[in-house]
């Protein structure tokens, strides 16, 4: 069997300079991930925090013998995100990964990655992509195993990508949902989204843990864990998982889904480690099923259906 | 300005057209639009009839065919195609790549319009629909401000459509899967959002507890109103407060800003509710006919009469104003 990809996804929390260049220093020297993203995705006012580490943090990778993808933001607004992003096109030497379509049309003919914010759901857009020059497709996180499974099926040039743990992003939107619970406005936000490492987390008015806020964008507060299935994805044609990062140590967590990607690891196991690692931490799975996505559907379960 | 307004039924249909409507919008009876809610929408023999009542009065009718097809079932969503343009529909409303370019391909003189499922919020993104399908109108999504929308009138070549009234997403729309994250069913591939199927209420002591799924979204105290659990207009608690984290229950009434929009350089004001009944839509289609025609009197003072039909009985500018900016 082909060794799969295991892909660092880019930070999409507001962690301070410090963290987030101890957080890279560490991928890129303790773990055996193979493609490692940077960049802002979910809020442009975050940019200027990081931009200036950013060439020295992407060389410290690449030297490593990292792949090193470029992310850019979800929602591109205004005039001034839409002049970053068209910088960013620009970039030579290194990987892009369109999360918006307006970076697509600016990347084409250049190799590329889409990002799961864009809308691949089906064979017609996954060949559109891959013909204008997209080198590996995130795929969307509410696709059900039967839409991953058709989608390999055609069979374009283009590698295809699930992310297989972390919270999911579920919504984005202009408002800042972070600033807001506190009473700010956006563009006095003191940047209280840095407060929550992994979000703030949302409670049901009876106490159920339901999402987390991270500024602009909405995750689930579930942590999704799909690693049941990944035997099956391989075998399906899917080349590349995506872990995506949260405070707790992912040097750990990219090991041992590197040990279930080569099938040393028993799921199960993986998700003892992960709790012995964080807990409460609820898993989900329910989207690769039909299922709502906030439900875990157990092994055995899935093999009845 | 065009009033494009929707219908569910053919007899909201014909009631748009007796209101006063420009446009009328509807889909097909299956998973291809948006409001794939039982009870609604056409089958192929009545979308005939309509766009043959509607164009009788020089009414245009729109298909909208929006939600983004099923890997391996795509052809469901070609012949929703194929059968509007064989119907003689105006335009073809539509979000999905792969379903543009097949449009494009196989019905070249057909107008496509871009579904605000597709979220394109800047020029670069509509520039890209246009160039690549020829998309000849983008609605655009509900985050953009009314100085957003200006701007992006300057420098694109296409129509715009903005949403003048209804409900209201926060979310980029086509971007939002917090429905199917709750019910296992979302806008994107099902055409639904908070679904009735998984909605139910409960007594306990003295409140009314609104649920989702297996998510509580609401919890009413016994002299608040009941709302519909939208998941997004919920209560939550989050740093032990409790309240609307995302959206008080408001509705979009621009009504207050038509000239505004109209200098803005906005083409079309879209009227959310194909759900909605007959009634209904006579009474919002009629107040917007006449608040546009009094515009065009040069009277500037349009004043909206619809409050009360709004969802929750507060009305909202929404995004256009960014009051939280």
């Amino acid at each position: 069997m082909k060794r799969s990809r295991l892909v660092m996804g880019p930070v999409l929390f507001h962690w301070d300079e410090d963290r987030k260049k101890d957080f890279y220093s560490r991928i890129a020297d303790e773990t055996d991930v193979d493609t490692v993203h940077v960049g802002e995705v979910v809020c442009a006012k975050r940019m200027p925090f990081f931009d200036k580490h950013l060439p020295d943090v992407i060389e410290r990778l690449q030297r490593s013998g990292k792949e090193v993808v470029l992310s850019t933001l979800a929602l591109v607004m205004n005039e001034r995100e839409v002049s970053q992003i068209r910088d960013i096109a620009q970039m030579p030497d290194i990987m892009i990964e369109a999360n918006d379509i307006s970076v697509v049309r600016l990347l084409a003919g250049q190799p590329h990655m889409i990002g799961p914010y864009i809308n691949t759901y089906n064979e017609g857009t996954l060949s559109y992509f891959a013909e204008k020059g997209a080198k590996r497709i995130a795929l969307p996180w509410e696709l059900p195993m039967s839409s991953i499974t058709a989608l390999c099926g055609a069979q374009t040039a283009a590698e295809i990508e699930v992310q297989v743990f972390g919270r999911m992003p579920l919504a984005i939107s202009a408002r800042c949902y972070s600033a807001r619970a506190q009473g700010l406005h956006k563009d006095g936000c003191r940047y209280v989204c840095g407060d929550h490492l992994d979000g703030m987390d949302v409670e049901t008015l009876d106490d159920t843990p339901f999402l987390a806020v991270n500024g602009l964008q909405t995750l689930s507060s579930h942590y999704l864990e799909i690693s049941d299935n990944i035997a099956q994805m391989q075998n399906a044609g899917v080349t590349a998982f995506r872990l995506s990062p949260h405070s707790l140590d992912m040097t750990r967590v990219s090991d041992l889904y590197r040990q279930v990607l080569a099938r040393k690891t028993d799921p199960e196991e993986l998700r003892h480690r992960l709790k012995e690692m964080r807990f409460p931490m609820d898993f989900a799975n329910g989207f690769l099923h039909e299922a709502p996505g906030a439900e875990f559907r157990q092994k055995h379960a899935q093999q009845a259906e | 300005m065009e009033l494009v307004c929707p219908a569910g039924t053919p007899a909201s249909l014909h009631a748009a057209v007796a209101a006063g409507a420009d446009v009328v919008y509807c889909g097909f009876r299956d998973a291809t639009n948006a409001r794939n809610f039982p009870g609604l929408n056409f089958s192929r023999a009545e979308l005939r009839d309509a766009v043959k009542h509607a164009h009788k009065h020089g009414v245009h009718v729109y298909l909208a065919c929006n939600t983004y097809p099923q890997a391996g079932a795509e052809e469901i969503w070609h012949k929703a195609v194929d059968d509007a343009v064989a119907i003689g529909v105006d335009a073809i409303i539509l979000a999905d790549i792969g379903l543009l370019r097949y449009a494009r391909d196989h019905h070249p003189d057909a107008r496509l319009h871009l579904s605000v499922q597709a979220s394109a919020s800047n020029e670069e993104a509509i520039r890209f629909y246009h160039q690549e399908f020829g998309v000849r109108r983008v609605v655009l999504p509900r985050v953009l401000s009314l100085d957003e929308i200006r701007t992006l009138n300057q420098r694109i070549q296409v129509e715009t459509e903005v949403f003048a009234f209804g409900g209201m997403c926060v979310m980029a729309e086509g971007r939002c899967s917090l429905s199917s994250y709750a019910t296992g069913e979302s806008p994107n591939m099902n055409g639904v959002c908070s679904p009735a199927a998984h909605v139910h209420y409960e007594e306990r002591g003295d409140t009314t507890v609104s649920r989702l799924g297996n998510f509580t979204i609401n919890i009413y105290d016994s002299d608040e109103k009941v709302g519909y659990p939208t998941l997004c207009k919920g209560r939550f608690r989050a740093m032990d407060k409790s309240g609307y984290l995302f959206e008080e229950p408001t509705s979009l009434d621009v009504t207050a800003m038509l000239p505004e929009l109209a200098d803005a350089g906005v083409s079309a004001l879209k009227i959310e509710g194909r759900q909605r009944g007959k009634a209904y839509i006579s009474q919002v289609v009629g107040a917007f006919r006449t608040s546009l025609d009094r515009i065009a009197e040069g009277q500037l003072n349009a004043r909206s009469k619809l409050s009360t039909l709004s969802e929750g009985q507060s009305d909202t500018t929404g995004a256009y104003r960014r009051s939280w900016q």
